[in-house]
């Protein structure tokens, strides 16, 4: 390779709101550099879980290399890192900002920009990522590219006049955004004889080879038989094969240089080791210092997760494990309940993480479970003199013994456009947040500051604020710290039992809200039984909430007329199997769908 | 001694709430189909049966080819033989033409003698024509004859309920059937199922309804003697006791079940298939059945009960007092236990 080599290399994201057309311009640029034969192509291939497929939405950053051949006849690298676009992995994000020089941002020519856009954008433009933007969506009717780039100017303040106008969906005018990017995004800068200094930016496991490093080098380089250390865990391996991201598989290559976007393969067994944002360097060799921005990232929301058949218990540990060698983020120990018998107490980012991992066990370890109320870490000073720190309602102390209880609090910042400021103040206001500031980003968006409870948000702030604001608003928030608080555990009883599976702790204000909630929720979510069930919330021993649910009077009494009992058998294996989904309290059988309705007190 | 089941798959007009297995009523497919159950008959020539059961479907309108049908069954002397009729195919010629042939027992499809009840499940026949058949099978020389009635069904309340009870017992009947009406997938009523079960009595008033009903049949001597059967002293159904005891059965016809030699089987429902065929084609629905499961499904329809095990005694504690009934070593249930004995079963079966 000759010196120049890292000319001809482009290193950049692509930066959109939801439905805004990331992934299908993402599709068209594989299409066009013919990274992707066309009987490869699968509708938005870069996102290749199926859930990221439903969903929309990218989860785990992915990367791809490409050829690009220039309108100048130059051949040119491009190193496409995707980018997730959900808060819950907003540390992801900024790494995968690092590693580019560019950022390729796609506002939507009817609807113009939107807020989690300008959040992204604004965290490019803090990485001082050149921002290329492009106007997608043109062949819609209501289309006015001109007013979306005027706006481009005025909010974001980059030259957005010549903006290639595009449609992604159609086809038309994706080589203009090649074109822009090869001439607007810098070329990465390095030094190959420096210390080693790669970036890494995601990893998974591979089973023959070991975890998979994308890297993006920032100086020196790494070939197979080096030795590589990782500067924050300090884990040291020998680099197997390096090579870069095809868009199908992986290609090897004799080595990786300053500048370049690759992966490391080293037979490293624990992802643990691997941790995004984290510096390799040569062990040898090492550089003085790390690349700037590195976090330990720690889990957020906690929740026990059981198997809904008790003898899967094993069959559930091997999936965790598995899904953990892919997901550092992702923790787990394991814990019982009296209610629900041997499971794990698991530790995710957030609720969406929490709600993919779910998925995953479910969907692809084919194992039904059963997932206990969200709780964040609550800090609790005892009268002893000792702290606490309590992610577990069935551990919260007694009353009695507890001198101060303090909750996790963060600062959150509400984009938003300002005709819904109203309603967000609301909710914010709701869930007992402390109103910091409001400034105006432009003319119509406002970037509203909270402090909020952690516990208030991880629930379904995000779902409500989405349906307040119509889907326009966005959030973030970063950790505060933790604050007093009025803290109390409510408990469910049904028939005289505490289940201790939808035991919570909250804020003594929202507790009686909370509790008649629930008890109304679980009143429409357990079938009537044969004994009539009273369900009964209290905190302490006092009961501040009661349903009742009725004894079943009548089931389907299906005939066995001339001699035919299938259908008879039929009714009993339903209700078998209806059965096999619940939890058995007592007398009291609880479906499944109950523990997860009452974990989505819809905001009324 | 084992039953003997004849699915007549006939039916002038099929019930918007019916689904059981009949196609529209032809002369010729008819005596077609005659042919066809007089052949598969002949499989059986070695078995002596003590009850035949024509049921379907409309049977009565088979009536000239009935007495060729039994005439190809060996049956014992005392056998009881039973056939299905409506009310409005009941005429003094078809009702002779069964008891010429060896019927000894009809099942008249009463349903409700409340016009606007039957109005609402799409009969054909009124209150006065369901009467008037009974009165016409009794005369016609029919001293067994089960009534047919519907509970849950639109319109109906209880005093409307106690009303078609006490009619009907004053009438030369010895049996009831009283069914809870079911919205069932495939018929007419299924395909609107939202629109009618919205109209329909709800859970608890059908359970009143059902309580009603027992009580008023009781109070009449009719003694209940399974979930839905009631019955003056000795005139059980005992083609249906069969089976409710698990006792064996051969069916014949589209649609039909046997439990025969120690297999539970059924026939395709296709008539076609069935006429085309030497042998009726028959599909395994179980090749081992489950006994103890079966003796606790269908014995707790009983009012006679189940032998208690040890497995049974230990889970009772799962099931309300008033439900069920201990004597002498057995277990049944009682009407409120009945009305909810899936729930009961799944829990004794384990």
């Amino acid at each position: 390779m000759s010196d120049n080599y890292l000319d001809k290399i482009r290193n950049f994201c692509i930066i959109a709101h939801i439905d805004h057309g990331k992934s299908t311009l993402a599709d068209r640029i594989l299409e066009q550099t013919e990274t992707v034969a066309l009987r490869d192509m699968e509708e938005q291939l870069l996102d290749n879980m199926d859930i990221e497929r439903e969903r929309g939405i990218t989860i785990k950053a992915r990367a791809v290399r490409l050829k690009y051949k220039a309108d100048d006849g130059e051949e040119y690298i491009f190193n496409l890192i995707d980018t997730p676009g959900h808060v819950d992995f907003n540390y992801e994000v900024s790494r995968s900002l690092v590693a580019c020089e560019g950022a390729v941002l796609i506002v939507d020519a009817s609807q113009g920009i939107e807020a989690q856009t300008l959040a992204n954008t604004y965290l490019a433009v803090e990485n001082d990522l050149e921002v290329v933007p492009v106007v997608n969506k043109i062949d819609l009717p209501s289309a006015h590219p001109e007013e979306v780039k005027h706006e481009i100017e005025d909010v974001i303040g980059i030259e957005a006049m010549d903006a290639p106008e595009i449609s992604a969906k159609m086809g038309i005018n994706i080589r203009a955004v090649m074109e822009e990017i090869v001439k607007k995004i810098p070329a990465p800068k390095g030094d190959t004889n420096s210390p080693l200094k790669a970036l890494i930016f995601d990893s998974y496991y591979d089973s023959y080879k070991g975890v998979i490093v994308y890297v993006r080098v920032k100086e020196g380089e790494v070939k197979p038989g080096d030795r590589i250390k990782m500067m924050a865990s300090g884990a040291e391996f020998t680099v197997v094969e390096t090579g870069y991201m095809g868009a199908t598989e992986l290609v090897p290559a004799g080595g990786l240089k300053a500048g370049e976007v690759g992966y490391i393969a080293a037979s490293i067994k624990s992802i643990g080791d691997t941790k995004v944002g984290d510096t390799v360097t040569n062990a040898s060799k090492p550089a003085s210092e790390a690349l700037p921005g590195y976090r330990e990232v720690s889990p957020m929301v906690f929740s026990g997760i059981y198997p809904a058949d008790g003898a899967k218990y094993g069959d559930l540990r091997d999936a965790l494990e598995k899904l953990q060698l892919n997901d550092a983020s992702l923790s787990y120990e394991p814990e019982s309940s009296v209610a629900l018998g041997f499971g794990f107490r698991c530790g995710f980012l957030g609720l969406l993480h929490m709600d993919i991992i779910q998925e995953r066990i479910e969907r692809e370890y084919n194992l039904d479970i059963i997932t206990t109320a969200p709780s964040v870490v609550y800090k609790i000073e005892m009268t002893d003199g000792t702290t606490k720190m309590i992610d577990n309602p069935t551990n919260y102390p007694d009353t009695s013994l507890i001198a101060q209880s303090y909750e996790p609090v963060v600062n959150a910042h509400v984009y938003s456009p300002s005709e819904y400021v109203g309603s967000i103040m609301e909710l914010c206001q709701n869930r007992r947040g402390i109103f910091k500031d409001m400034k105006y980003i432009d003319e119509k968006r406002v970037d509203l500051h909270y402090e909020l409870p952690l516990n208030e948000i991880v629930y379904d702030f995000f779902d409500v604020l989405k349906s307040r604001t119509r889907g326009y608003a966005s959030y973030d928030y970063e950790m505060k710290g933790f604050e007093p608080s009025k803290l109390v555990k409510l408990d469910i009883m049904l028939n005289g039992e505490v289940i201790d599976a939808l035991s919570f702790i909250i804020h003594a204000d929202s507790a009686y809200e909370r509790a008649r909630k629930m008890a109304e929720k679980l009143k429409e979510h357990i079938p009537r039984q044969l004994f009539e069930i009273p369900i009964q919330a209290c905190i302490g021993g006092k009961i501040i909430a009661r349903e009742t649910i009725k004894a079943l009077r009548k089931d389907v009494l299906a005939k066995c007329y001339g001699g035919d009992i299938t259908r008879k058998k039929k009714l009993l294996e339903k209700q078998k199997e209806g059965k096999k989904r619940m939890r058995q309290f007592g007398t009291v059988a609880v479906p499944q769908e109950a523990f997860m309705a009452v974990l989505k007190l819809e905001d009324d | 001694m084992r039953g003997l089941y004849i699915h007549v798959p006939f039916c002038v007009k099929k019930c918007p709430y019916c689904d059981f297995y009949s196609l529209p009523f032809s002369e010729s497919r008819a005596e077609e189909y005659k042919n066809a159950v007089v052949l598969n008959l002949a499989r059986y020539n070695n078995e002596q049966f003590d009850t035949v059961y024509f049921g379907g479907g409309t049977p009565s309108l088979l009536y000239k080819y009935i007495a060729e049908i039994l005439s190809n069954v060996n049956y014992t002397c005392n056998a009881e033989i039973t056939a299905e009729c409506n009310p409005e195919s009941a005429s003094e010629d078809v009702l002779g033409g069964l008891k010429h042939a060896g019927i000894n027992r009809l099942s008249i499809g009463v349903q409700s003698l409340n016009n606007s009840e039957l109005l609402a499940l799409g009969r054909k026949h009124s209150a006065e024509e369901a009467k008037n058949a009974v009165l016409l099978a009794n005369k016609a020389g029919f001293e067994n004859i089960s009534a047919d009635i519907m509970l849950g069904v639109l319109n109906q309340t209880e005093r409307s309920l106690e009303q078609t009870i006490d009619e009907l017992c004053r009438l030369p009947i010895t049996h009831v059937s009283a069914y809870l009406l079911k919205i069932e997938e495939n018929t007419v009523f299924g395909k609107n199922y939202a629109e009618i079960a919205e109209k329909l009595p709800n859970e608890d008033k059908q359970a009143e309804l059902y309580l009603t009903a027992v009580e008023a049949l009781e109070k009449r001597s009719f003694k209940q003697y399974e979930i839905s059967n009631f019955a003056k002293s000795g005139c059980e159904s005992r083609h249906n006791l069969k089976y409710w005891r698990a006792e064996e059965y051969v069916g014949i016809g589209p649609s039909a079940h046997s439990y025969y030699k120690g297999k539970r089987f059924a026939v395709p429902k296709r008539l076609g298939k069935f006429l085309e065929a030497e042998f009726q084609t028959e599909e395994i629905t179980e090749e081992f059945p489950d006994r103890e499961e079966e003796r606790i499904m269908l014995g707790l329809r009983l009012c006679e009960g189940i032998e208690l095990t040890e497995e049974i005694t230990a889970r009772l504690k799962f099931i309300p007092r008033e439900y069920y009934k201990l004597s002498d070593g057995k277990l049944s249930l009682t009407p409120k236990g009945f009305l909810v004995s899936n729930e009961i079963i799944a829990e004794l079966i384990e």
